[in-house]
């Protein structure tokens, strides 16, 4: 059972792409291998900036024999289909055998596959693993035409076994595998042969390569945090950073620094941001003063001054870098202390938000007007709220933000509080962007919610009215995010209001802009002043907007357990463009369906459903006109005129109060009765006068139990 | 790797180092291109060149210009007029990296004091039309140079591939030379009997050029001369192959010269805050279009491994 090492040693890979090359790696050999027919114990990969490896045990020494049987023609057939048989098979006549068969006799033919060996196969699946590799970005170098991800200098592919190992056959343009390899690019020298995995991993380590990526990780992480912890500092977490920096270095050797006293009043998270994206810096904060005071920098070699001069390299950089930010700090500041934010966000008038929509301010005036119109919906002051519109995008026009634009949202709460605003505003210019993922952390600071849903409302009003919605997999503009957040704040907030009419201002002020951006082709320039069509035009694209809401639902939904039935069946209700009120339907029905009563009450409802709708098809009336107790016979009948009695009293003032658990608990209740009375009487009586009374007995379950959801819809 | 030479004392010691060792290396050393540039690559002996089939070697030092980066000379780091060194070699050599760290070693950078790093980072140029992928060198977290394997230009896949390095020789100058501030930067050596800083010969430069790119430049004049620049392109491409007397000559390099003037004309207005974020793309979208036309009239060229007679 042979052992299998490949090696493809390259120049530079971008530590972003080294994660998905080895599963890639890892799994198009192996899979190819078993596709060949050789079996395998297990397999690891692994990356460094300048290796992609694969290490594979116990691989089957080489395929099995397959033999296989065709049948040919029958001996007596013309010669014509006979030949056309050997030349399909590629045998002789005299490799054929005749065996008798009930209709007489056959040829047929025994193939025989041999088994191929290892080197043979893994030499084939690995070339064309190279040839193939999903690399994101990949290129040519010198005069070849292989893609790579950056030019591949060698191969190592050994097989290793009890009698030693042996280079597996192979050349991929002009590259011919071999069993050497080299170390690191500055702390070793010349290339040497390894025999095994096992003695491969040893001399890397010895010639300043720590194969394992995740070692990397962890010798940095401890590296780090051990220093950190000696001066009673802490590391930030960045898993991200982390994974990013092992990708750089084959010989991780971690450098900690002090950030110049005079970068220390900078917002931690500049500091964090500018040391992060720029340098991929780790940043220390100091748990006694809250401040980041130091960092952690990750060479890729120890050097003969044991890092002074890289250290000193790295901070030097790191001024220039803090310069820029502080000069943009200080400006920044500066013009907001002089102009307020609305003067910082005067300049947005020439940005261009859309080129159908018109400017940012455009935009943001549409956001004020809405977030005005949804602040008494969720316990905003109106002025608060539309004043916080105006400015929590300020902060776009800042040179900050210009330089990180991460750091949007972030930055206008810091301006705006150096304006003097209410910390209700300066909270709202980095929540009004949430949620951003489905499991970001949702605003419940009323000024924050309103501007947040005004936000996200008015992107989706505009995209719609100019017709860019999402298809398939595109989705551009992220508006699934922007709808599915709009749902997760009114939600999360428990904020009743109707959405299709919510919808129709926004939409029809996202049209007066388009107006303004000379969207429309000359010959279907709307008239704005035409109330009754711009609403009607506006109620269609809100009832196509209100589906898409729905769709978003269903997913947000059926990611916590409710099942698509449900959904459905509460989508059936009217008022079905109030979220929550839907959310507690849904919520509701699909507890009561977990108990046994709630699943067995939909079998009887949908029983006494079928057998209703059929007679009232086949009699062409409906039988609602109230089943009357007097004409109950047996005692099944009259319990369930009873229960329907008291079920109908507490089901009434539950569903004025929309505790629909009480409501669907009370129709739980009917369970039994329900059952007992199919069980005991048949509804097709030949008294017709009974036969219509129990229709209309029947009528009245359907009545009752249809309150919460349309039960219906519930499969099974 | 050891046995550094020296550090150098001046910025001009480290441009005829990197001069030295490129020539040593087989590179034809070129001179700065006569016009004016954003950046290395639009010099002909890089744009051009690196399309066909024919093998190139060159090395040379591109004063470049970008009228948005001006500060009055004020920055330590930004200037709207700089220097950069460009090597291009076609095919890409297969040990380009070491003979770049050579290179790093002969203008005085000790390996074993140094973390030199190739940091993913994948080149494109938009109004050239072309793209490479590659990294930014770092040397102790300090971007120094770029490193592209060209993939296409102007339109047209680069085959063979070239390997392109271009050093920002100010920040590079100053990082080896430990200077803060780029105009406190000794030119020539400072022991010499008229020792000049980099703000003795630009300072004052730095300031005129960017009151005049900023505030002065006759937007209206510029706007004409991108025009003119763009009809005359095209213009000289639609010229018949033979000319007068018969003779098959493509005009490739006159026309790229005003595809060049075109660029630097878009950059002039850039910096006078006159184009518009739409209206933006809409130029780089006529400057990459006349760069890809001389693309396609260079290949057809000699020098670009074609040939004119058949084109006529």
């Amino acid at each position: 059972m042979p052992d299998l090492l490949l090696e493809l040693f390259s120049e530079e890979i971008p530590a972003r792409m080294q994660g998905k090359a080895r599963e890639d790696l890892k799994s198009l050999v192996t899979n190819g291998l078993v596709e060949a027919g050789l079996t395998y114990a297990s397999a690891g990969a692994f990356s460094t900036p300048r290796r992609l490896v694969l290490s594979v045990e116990g691989l089957s020494g080489q395929s099995p024999t397959l033999k296989e049987e065709r049948k040919g023609p029958r001996s007596d057939a013309p010669e014509a289909a006979l030949e056309g048989f050997l030349r399909s098979t590629g045998l002789t006549r005299d490799q054929l055998e005749l065996r008798d068969e009930k209709k007489g006799q056959v040829w047929f033919a025994v193939i025989e596959k041999p088994g191929r060996a290892a080197p043979e196969i893994v030499a084939e699946v690995v070339e064309q693993v190279i040839r193939s590799f999903p690399w994101p970005k990949s290129m040519r170098w010198g005069s070849g035409s292989l893609r790579w991800v950056r030019p591949l200098h060698s191969i190592l592919c050994l097989l290793t076994d009890e009698s030693g190992a042996s280079v597996v056959p192979l050349t991929v343009e002009g590259i011919t595998a071999g069993n050497t390899t080299e170390g690191h690019r500055f702390m070793s020298k010349g290339r040497f042969p390894v025999s095994s995995f096992d003695d491969y991993r040893a001399k890397l380590l010895k010639a300043h390569v720590v194969l394992d990526s995740a070692e990397r990780e962890a010798r940095i992480w401890h590296d780090a945090t051990t220093a950190a912890f000696a001066q009673g500092l802490e590391v930030a977490e960045d898993k991200g950073l982390l994974a990013e920096v092992a990708g750089l270095v084959e010989w991780p050797v971690m450098l900690m620094g002090a950030i110049p006293e005079r970068f220390l009043d900078l917002p931690p998270e500049v500091l964090q941001t500018s040391m992060k994206e720029h340098q991929k810096f780790f940043s220390v904060k100091n748990p006694r003063t809250g401040r980041i005071e130091k960092f952690v920098t990750v060479a890729n070699r120890e050097t003969a001054d044991h890092g002074e001069t890289v250290l000193k390299g790295n901070l030097k950089v790191l001024s220039a870098r803090l310069s820029d930010a502080k000069f943009f700090w200080e400006n920044d500041l500066r013009t907001v202390k002089t102009v307020g934010m609305e003067g910082m966000a005067a300049g947005l008038a020439n940005v261009t938000f859309h080129n159908k929509l018109g400017s940012q301010a455009d935009r943001i005036a549409r956001i004020e007007a809405l977030a005005r119109e949804i602040a008494p919906l969720v316990g905003a002051a109106p002025d608060l709220a539309a004043e916080a519109a105006r400015v929590v995008k300020a902060d776009l026009q800042s040179a900050m933000v210009g330089e990180f634009p991460e750091l949007q949202g972030t930055m206008g709460g810091y301006y705006a509080r150096a304006a003097g605003l209410p910390d209700a505003i300066a909270a709202a210019c980095k929540a009004h962007y949430s949620p951003l993922g489905p499991s970001d952390e949702v605003p419940t600071e009323p000024v924050s919610v309103a501007v947040a849903l005004a936000d996200k409302i008015d992107t989706l009003a505009g995209f719609w009215a100019i017709d860019e919605k999402p298809t398939g997999s595109k989705d551009p503009f992220a508006l699934r995010r922007a709808a599915l957040g709009v749902t997760r704040l009114l939600l999360a907030n428990g904020s009743r209001l109707s959405l299709l009419q919510l919808l129709l201002d926004p939409i029809r002020r996202c049209r007066a802009s388009m107006v303004r951006a000379g969207s429309f082709p000359a010959a279907e320039i709307p008239d704005l002043s035409n109330d009754r069509v711009e609403k009607e035009c506006a109620l269609v694209l809100a009832g196509d907007l209100l589906a898409f809401f729905h769709d978003r639902l269903k997913v947000f939904l059926r990611d916590q357990g409710i099942r698509h039935d449900i959904i459905d069946a509460v989508l059936a209700m009217p008022g079905n463009d109030d979220l929550t009120l839907l959310v507690k339907r849904a919520e509701a029905l699909s507890a009561t369906l977990k108990t046994e009563d709630g699943a067995n009450l939909i079998q009887g409802f949908k029983r006494a459903n079928n057998i209703l709708t059929q007679a009232e098809e086949k009699d062409g009336v409906e039988y609602s006109f109230g089943a009357d107790p007097k004409f109950a016979e047996g005692p099944e009948e009259k319990v369930l005129f009873a229960a329907l009695d008291r079920a109908e009293a507490a089901i009434a003032p539950a569903m004025k109060a929309e505790d629909f658990p009480a409501a669907m608990t009370a129709m739980a209740a009917l369970r039994a009765p329900i059952d007992a009375f199919f069980t005991a009487v048949q509804i097709n009586s030949d008294n017709q006068v009974i036969r219509r009374n129990r229709l209309n007995l029947l009528h009245r379950i359907r009545a009752t139990c249809g309150q919460v959801a349309d039960l219906t819809k519930i499969e099974g | 790797m050891t046995g550094s030479p020296s550090t150098p004392k001046s910025f001009q010691e480290i441009l005829m180092r990197l001069q030295a060792y490129w020539a040593a290396q087989g590179c034809a050393v070129l001179q700065p291109y006569d016009m004016e540039v954003g950046a290395g690559t639009f010099h002909p002996g890089t744009t051009l060149r690196s399309l066909g089939s024919r093998p190139w070697a060159a090395a040379y030092v591109q004063p470049s210009r970008r009228p948005t980066d001006g500060r009055y000379g004020e920055n330590p780091n930004r200037l709207q007029h700089y220097y950069q060194y460009q090597v291009l070699i076609k095919p890409s050599p297969p040990d380009l990296q070491a003979l770049y760290l050579g290179s790093l070693q002969a203008i005085g950078i000790d390996m074993d004091l140094h973390d030199i790093r190739f940091v993913e980072d994948d080149w494109e140029s938009p109004t050239l039309g072309a793209w490479g992928l590659g990294w930014e060198v770092w040397c102790d977290g300090m971007e120094v140079s770029q490193f592209t394997y060209f993939q296409q230009v102007g339109g047209h896949d680069c085959k063979p591939v070239s390997g392109e390095l271009t050093y920002g020789l100010e920040r590079l100058a100053m990082y080896v030379l430990g200077i803060d501030h780029v105009m406190d930067m000794p030119f020539n050596d400072p022991q010499s009997p008229i020792s000049l800083t980099y703000g003795d010969i630009f300072r004052q430069t730095e300031q005129e050029y960017s009151r005049w790119n900023f505030d002065q430049a006759d937007t209206e004049m510029l706007f004409q001369h991108f025009r003119d620049a763009e009809t005359e392109c095209e213009r000289i491409l639609a010229a018949p192959v033979r000319d007068k007397a018969g003779r098959a000559i493509i005009m490739a390099h006159p026309a790229y010269d005003q595809c060049i003037k075109a660029s630097h004309l878009f950059n002039l207005l850039d910096a006078r805050g006159v184009i518009s974020v739409t209206e933006r793309q809409a130029y780089i979208g006529r400057v990459r279009a006349l760069a890809k036309k001389c693309a396609d009239a260079f290949v057809m060229t000699e020098a670009g491994g074609g040939n004119p007679a058949e084109a006529a």
